[in-house]
């Protein structure tokens, strides 16, 4: 059988990862944390900080910081600007960016195969 | 070090006020534990004790505590188990006086010694401190203090563990504190028995690791864990966690056999992100801790181990949260019925706005979501063909004022478009929306000089 060369699938992030959200003020966390070690370098590489500012553009008004914690195959992110004032001036249902995670997980990444 | 060898077992047993009532009457009759922590107090609660204690100077601290302490005090005392909680909000004191009153009550005169700790309330201080150049400048805008000086409800600095710690050693059986880092309230059982030297970073930083871990209650051991949620067993019955640490700063995440819930890599990974800021440099009063050292490993069934924490001194500041009055605010709420319940709620909301302009009225922010197909998820919730199919589509219209007069006449727009508005509406039982008050948060950081925290005793 001929092997087909490897070409770009795309991935939903919620096959590949799980996550947990919450608030400091104004600006939302999200920690996304890969379901199997090996995928973590995928992470890495296709979910940069631009890449989940252009993701959640239009939803927060200031710029993405992304974190290493290789030990625990997670990134970080820090979302400023994500919650309309943050904590009791906030208007959103999601006034603490509690479910901004599952957000984060509707996104879809390359993956070779 | 001075302290025991022997591991020590801290139970969560309230994640924030209003948690769940059964848990701490399990973890301390479920199997062995040393200590119960027990956590009170959001941001937004400070200030409404504020307002309670200027009411009544007896109030002013979390009464749910007193009730609970009075079914908890005799498997306590039996069983030897101390509490750690900061319960005492801004009148430790009081809340101390209503503990004792309930120990007497039960017969244990002579048989409990509390520990009461203070010094964390600034607000009778403020004006001295602005006077003195403190500026309290908002680590947000960088904005002094002095903008927003006639509107401070409550003002606290985040003590550490050391008072507790303190409170420990001079055989309190229960600890009640006024604003403590969460963290703290599970470090200091720990440092205290054994014996951990103020300055031994790695080891803090294990202990505050620990503190973050178990601080939510439930999000550690099965609740609100989204990694394979639908196998997680019993959370009717869920086991509450509990840290086992060890004297060389490694530590156990276990529940009590039998329970519900779980204890996985997985879960305690997602509650070591939760309100992450820096991994590498988390900042607590006693330490900053690693997250970027941690070592998870599933040392058995419901049991993970944890290992590897590295810490670094503390700085020389601590973090104050400032309570301030900012305005109004109203939720209004319609539910808009299939065949096209979206158009209907957004042609309701179209409505709805035009008549709020034609009034006049002026707000800081008007913000609506249609529960049900973007509220959570915005513009990423991309239904398709799905959006005229949805049953039912909920218009929730919130408003954002400085002044009063534009939110109370916005709570009497909603009522009217059921009538007068697009069709199939329903869902207005709960009447007209209340305007609410809001506070908001004003986070600095002050000179550690400036904070004495304060330990004094009080025996029933």
């Amino acid at each position: 059988m001929k092997r087909r060369p490897a070409r770009p699938r795309k991935m939903r992030l919620l096959a590949l990862a799980h996550a947990r959200s919450g608030d400091k003020g104004n600006t939302a966390n999200i920690g996304l944390i890969a379901r199997r070690a090996k995928d973590y370098p995928l992470l890495v590489r296709r979910v940069t900080a631009a890449r989940v500012a252009r993701h959640f553009r239009g939803m927060i008004a200031g710029p993405v910081e992304r974190f290493e914690l290789p030990n625990l195959h997670a990134l970080n992110f820090l979302l400023h600007g994500a919650l309309d004032g943050g904590g009791t001036i906030s208007l959103k249902t999601d006034a603490q960016g509690k479910v901004l995670s599952t957000a984060l997980l509707r996104m879809e990444i390359e993956v070779s195969r | 070090m001075s302290g025991s060898r022997a591991a020590v077992r801290i139970a969560a047993g309230q994640g924030f006020w209003g948690d769940w009532l059964e848990a701490p009457y399990r973890q301390v009759t479920g199997g062995p534990v040393d200590f119960l922590m027990m956590d009170y107090l959001a941001e937004v609660t400070m200030s409404i004790m504020q307002k309670q204690k200027a009411r009544d100077p007896s109030l002013g601290y979390a009464t749910d505590f007193v009730p609970l302490m009075k079914r908890l005090l005799p498997v306590l005392v039996e069983r030897k188990v101390r509490v750690i909680a900061n319960a005492g909000g801004v009148n430790p004191h009081a809340c101390a006086a209503a503990v004792v009153e309930t120990a007497r009550g039960l017969g244990l005169a002579g048989k409990l010694r509390i520990a009461v700790v203070t010094g964390d309330d600034l607000l009778g201080r403020l004006n001295g401190l602005l006077a003195r150049g403190h500026a309290l400048k908002n680590l947000d805008t960088n904005r002094p203090l002095s903008d927003v000086r006639d509107q401070v409800l409550a003002a606290n600095a985040y003590l550490g563990a050391a008072p507790l710690v303190e409170g420990l050693a001079r055989n309190a059986d229960v600890v009640i504190t006024g604003r403590v880092t969460d963290t703290g309230l599970t470090l200091a059982p720990i440092m205290h028995h054994f014996g951990w030297a103020d300055d031994d970073w790695d080891r803090l930083a294990a202990g505050t690791v620990a503190g973050h871990i178990i601080e939510c209650g439930a999000q550690a051991s099965g609740g609100n864990s989204l990694v394979d949620w639908e196998r997680i067993a019993d959370l009717a019955d869920v086991g509450y966690p509990i840290v086992e640490a060890r004297p060389d700063g490694t530590f156990d995440v276990i529940k009590h056999p039998g329970t519900g819930g779980r204890i996985s890599v997985a879960g305690v990974t997602e509650q070591l992100v939760y309100e992450m800021g820096d991994p590498a440099a988390y900042i607590t009063p006693d330490c900053i801790a690693d997250f970027t050292s941690i070592r998870l490993a599933q040392a058995g069934k419901d049991k993970v181990r944890v290992s590897g924490i590295r810490g670094k001194p503390r700085t020389d500041k601590l973090k104050v949260s400032v309570a301030y009055f900012y305005g109004y605010k109203a939720v209004g709420t319609l539910v808009y019925a299939w065949p096209d319940a979206l158009k209907k709620a957004k042609l309701a909301d179209r409505v709805l706005r035009q008549r709020l302009d034609d009034l006049g009225l002026k707000f800081e922010a008007i913000h609506t979501e249609f529960v049900g197909a973007d509220a959570t998820h915005g513009p990423l919730a991309d239904l398709g063909p799905l959006a005229a199919e949805l049953p039912e589509v909920q218009l929730r219209v919130a408003v954002r004022a400085r002044a009063q007069a534009p939110v109370d006449r916005f709570t009497r727009e909603i009522a009217p478009l059921i009538l007068n508005g697009p069709p199939s509406v329903t869902g207005f039982a709960g009447g007209r929306p209340k305007p609410e008050e809001i506070v908001a948060f004003w986070p600095a950081l002050i000179d550690r000089s400036e904070v004495r925290p304060v330990v004094e005793l009080v025996d029933a």
